[in-house]
C-alpha cells in the first residue's frame, strides 16, 4: 500500500528531481529544456525485496519560457541494495510540448556549417551570464545531464547541473552532431561539486544520446 | 529603430529614395551620401522608430521592395555594450546593486554607507577570519531613549552563494533609501535595530572570485595544508558533529575539528551570545532552492514555538509570492532538505532566540549558485 508524503518533504523532492531529469533527457533538446516547477502529490510504497516505489504528480516548466508548464505523472522505483542499477522511471506528460523544429534546424545548420569546431568554457560564467549563441549548447548539456543524473541517483542524492566547465565539438562524417562536455554536477545532500565527462550526440529527428560518460576526480576540472 | 536593406531597380526609385532621405533626414549607413545611391547597389538606411511605418508605406506606394536588416537597433546596441565594471567603484551613489561585487568593493561600500548615513549607520568590528581578514557588521539604529530589540541578518556563510551578499547590500540600501518615506520601514526602525553582516565567510568569498567559483567552505588549512576548508554552517554548537556532516576535510560538509573551531564561527557566536537577550530574530541568507527554513536540521522534533515560527514564515512566503509569483516552500530543514547538525540557525534558536530562519534564495536549480545578475533585483525586491 502506498503512503502519502508531504510534497515538500525531501524524499518526494529527490524523486521528483530525478523524474524531471529523466523526462528532460527523453524529451529535451537544444531548443527545449524541462525543469521541475513543483510537486503536487507524492506517495511511497515499500515493495518487499525489491525496493521503494514513488508515485508522483509534478509540474514541469519549459526553461526557455517559464510561463509554459505541463503536468506530469510518474513512478520511480529505487532498487534495493545494488547501487549500480539506475532507478526505473516511468512518466507521462499531459498535453503538448512546444514544437522546436525551427530552432533546432537553425542550430543544426549553424553548427554543421562551422569551419572550426566549436569550443567554449564556463557556461554560465561566474556572474551567471550565458551568451545567446551558447544557450542551445547549455540546454543540450542540461538535457544530457538528465541521463547522467538518472543513472546515478539514489534516494540519498539530489543532483543538478551547476556549470559547464568545458565543451568541445567533435566533427563527424555522418549527420549527427557530437559534443564532448566536462560538466560540474551539484549534489545537494553532500553539497559536493562533481566533475563529469560526457559525450553527447544529437540530431533534430533523433533526439539526444549520451554515448559515454565518466565521473572525474575532484580536481579534474581545474 | 530599424535598418532597411533596399536595392533600387530604376532611376525613379533612386530619386525617390534620395527624396525620402533628404526630407525625413534618414540616417544613411550605406552609402554615406544620398548622391551615391545607385540603381542595382545595396542601400542600408536606419529609420527612427516613429518614422518606420511612414517610410515603409512610402516604399510600398512606389513599389520599392525592401528587407528589414536590423529589426531593433537598440537591442543590438545593448547586447554589444561591454559590461560596465569600472567607474562604479567606491561610491554608493553610483554603486550598482544589480551586479555582483568582489570583497574589496564590499569593504569600500561599507565605509561609504556609514559615511553617507552616519546618523543611522555604524560599522563595527566583529572578528577576524582564518586568513586574518577583518569581519565587520553594520548597525542600523535610529537614536532613541528606549532599548530596542535586535534583528540580526548574516549573508555569505557559503562562498559560492553570491546572491546572498548581494541581498544584504540591497537590503541595507533599501532601508536607508526609504526609511523616511516608507511608513513600514520607519516603524521597524522606531522599534528595532538591524544588524547586518554582509559577508560572513570573507576568505571563501574571495576564493570563489579568484580561484574556484563553486567553493563553499572557509579556508582553514588542515592536514598540513593538504586540505582546506570547514563548512561554517556545520560548525556551530548545535548538536555539532552528530548528523549530516563529514569528519573528513575533503568533504564539502566537513564540520571542523570541533564546535566553533573556526574563527568566523566564534566571531559570530560570541557576539550573538553577548546580545542574545535583546535579539528577537536571527536570519541567515543562503541560496539556492527558494525555501524559508525553520529549526531544526538535526532532529525532526519541532521547536517549542513551532506554530508561531511557521505562521510568520508562511506569511513571509505569501508576501514574497505576491511580488513576482515566486514560490518559496516553508518548513524545517530536517523535513524539506536533509538532516544536518551544527547550523547557525539551529544554534541561534537553541540559545533562546525565538525567531530563527534560513532563507534559501532563488532559484530552484536552473542556474543554481550561478544566478545571473539580471535576477538580483527581482530576487532582492521580492525578499524585501
Amino acid at each position: 500500500a502506498a503512503m502519502e508524503l508531504p510534497p515538500s518533504s525531501y524524499p518526494a523532492s529527490r524523486a521528483a528531481s530525478l523524474v524531471a531529469g529523466y523526462a528532460c533527457y527523453r524529451r529535451g533538446g537544444p531548443g527545449r529544456g524541462l525543469a521541475l516547477r513543483a510537486v503536487r502529490r507524492a506517495a511511497i510504497q515499500d515493495i518487499d525485496d525489491v525496493g521503494h516505489k514513488y508515485h508522483l504528480e509534478l509540474v514541469l516548466e519549459d526553461m526557455l519560457d517559464k510561463d509554459s508548464t505541463v503536468n506530469c505523472t510518474a513512478e520511480v522505483l529505487y532498487h534495493l541494495g545494488n547501487k549500480n542499477i539506475a532507478p526505473d522511471v516511468q512518466f507521462t506528460i499531459e498535453g503538448e510540448l512546444k514544437n522546436t523544429d525551427e530552432a533546432d534546424n537553425v542550430f543544426y545548420k549553424r553548427i554543421k556549417s562551422l569551419e572550426k569546431e566549436l569550443v567554449a568554457e564556463n557556461i554560465p560564467d561566474s556572474h551567471g551570464n550565458v551568451s545567446p549563441e551558447m544557450e542551445p549548447i547549455r540546454l543540450l548539456a542540461w538535457v544530457a545531464s538528465g541521463y547522467v543524473i538518472w543513472q546515478n541517483s539514489t534516494e540519498n542524492t539530489n543532483f543538478r547541473l551547476a556549470q559547464i566547465k568545458h565543451v568541445k565539438q567533435v566533427k563527424r562524417s555522418d549527420e549527427y552532431l557530437e559534443f564532448d562536455y566536462m560538466i560540474l554536477l551539484h549534489e545537494m545532500v553532500s553539497q559536493e561539486i562533481i566533475p563529469w565527462q560526457m559525450t553527447v550526440l544529437w540530431h533534430p529527428q533523433h533526439g539526444v544520446q549520451v554515448t559515454q560518460d565518466s565521473r572525474q576526480p575532484k580536481h579534474a576540472s581545474e | 529603430d530599424q535598418v532597411l536593406h533596399i536595392v533600387p531597380e530604376t532611376f525613379q526609385q533612386v530619386q525617390h529614395l534620395q527624396h525620402l532621405c533628404g526630407t525625413l533626414l534618414l540616417d544613411l549607413w550605406k552609402p554615406l551620401l544620398p548622391e551615391d545611391i545607385w540603381a542595382g547597389e545595396d542601400l542600408h538606411i536606419r529609420v527612427p522608430a516613429p518614422l518606420v511605418q511612414e517610410v515603409k508605406d512610402s516604399l510600398d506606394q512606389h513599389m520599392i521592395s525592401y528587407k528589414v536588416l536590423i529589426p531593433d537597433v537598440q537591442e543590438l546596441v545593448d547586447q554589444s555594450m561591454p559590461r560596465e565594471r569600472s567607474g562604479h567603484r567606491q561610491v554608493p551613489e553610483g554603486y550598482v546593486y544589480t551586479q555582483y561585487h568582489p570583497m574589496e568593493e564590499i569593504y569600500q561600500w561599507m565605509t561609504q554607507i556609514q559615511k553617507s548615513n552616519s546618523e543611522l549607520v555604524t560599522q563595527h568590528y566583529l572578528g577576524k577570519t582564518i586568513e586574518n581578514r577583518t569581519m565587520y557588521y553594520l548597525q542600523i539604529s535610529q537614536p532613541s531613549d528606549k532599548t530596542k530589540k535586535i534583528i540580526w541578518m548574516d549573508c555569505g556563510i557559503h562562498a559560492r552563494e553570491w546572491i546572498s551578499p548581494a541581498f544584504c547590500q540591497w537590503f541595507v540600501k533599501e532601508i536607508l533609501q526609504n526609511y523616511k518615506s516608507d511608513p513600514k520601514i520607519s516603524r521597524i526602525l522606531q522599534n528595532l535595530d538591524l544588524y547586518v553582516l554582509p559577508v560572513l565567510n570573507i576568505d571563501g568569498y574571495i576564493y570563489s572570485w579568484e580561484k574556484e567559483r563553486l567553493w563553499r567552505k572557509n579556508r582553514s588549512p588542515h592536514m598540513n595544508g593538504t586540505c582546506y576548508g570547514t563548512d561554517l554552517n556545520r560548525n556551530f554548537n548545535s548538536s555539532w558533529g552528530s548528523i549530516g556532516v563529514s569528519y573528513n576535510c575533503s568533504s564539502e560538509i566537513f564540520c571542523g575539528s570541533g564546535p566553533e573551531s573556526e574563527p568566523e564561527t566564534r566571531a559570530v557566536a560570541q557576539f550573538i551570545k553577548r546580545k542574545k537577550s535583546d535579539i528577537l530574530c536571527y536570519l541567515t541568507i543562503h541560496s539556492y532552492g527558494q525555501y524559508i527554513l525553520t529549526p531544526y536540521g538535526s532532529t525532526t522534533k519541532p521547536p517549542s514555538n513551532s506554530e508561531e515560527l511557521m505562521h510568520v514564515a508562511e506569511k513571509a512566503a505569501a508576501a514574497l509570492m505576491g511580488k513576482y509569483g515566486t514560490s518559496y516552500e516553508v518548513g524545517s530543514t530536517s523535513s524539506i532538505l536533509y538532516n544536518n547538525s551544527g547550523s547557525s540557525r539551529d544554534w541561534a534558536h537553541m540559545i533562546g532566540i525565538p525567531f530563527s530562519y534560513t532563507f534559501e534564495l532563488r532559484d530552484k536549480g536552473t542556474h543554481g549558485f550561478v544566478l545571473p545578475p539580471d535576477q538580483i533585483q527581482p530576487t532582492c525586491e521580492e525578499t524585501m
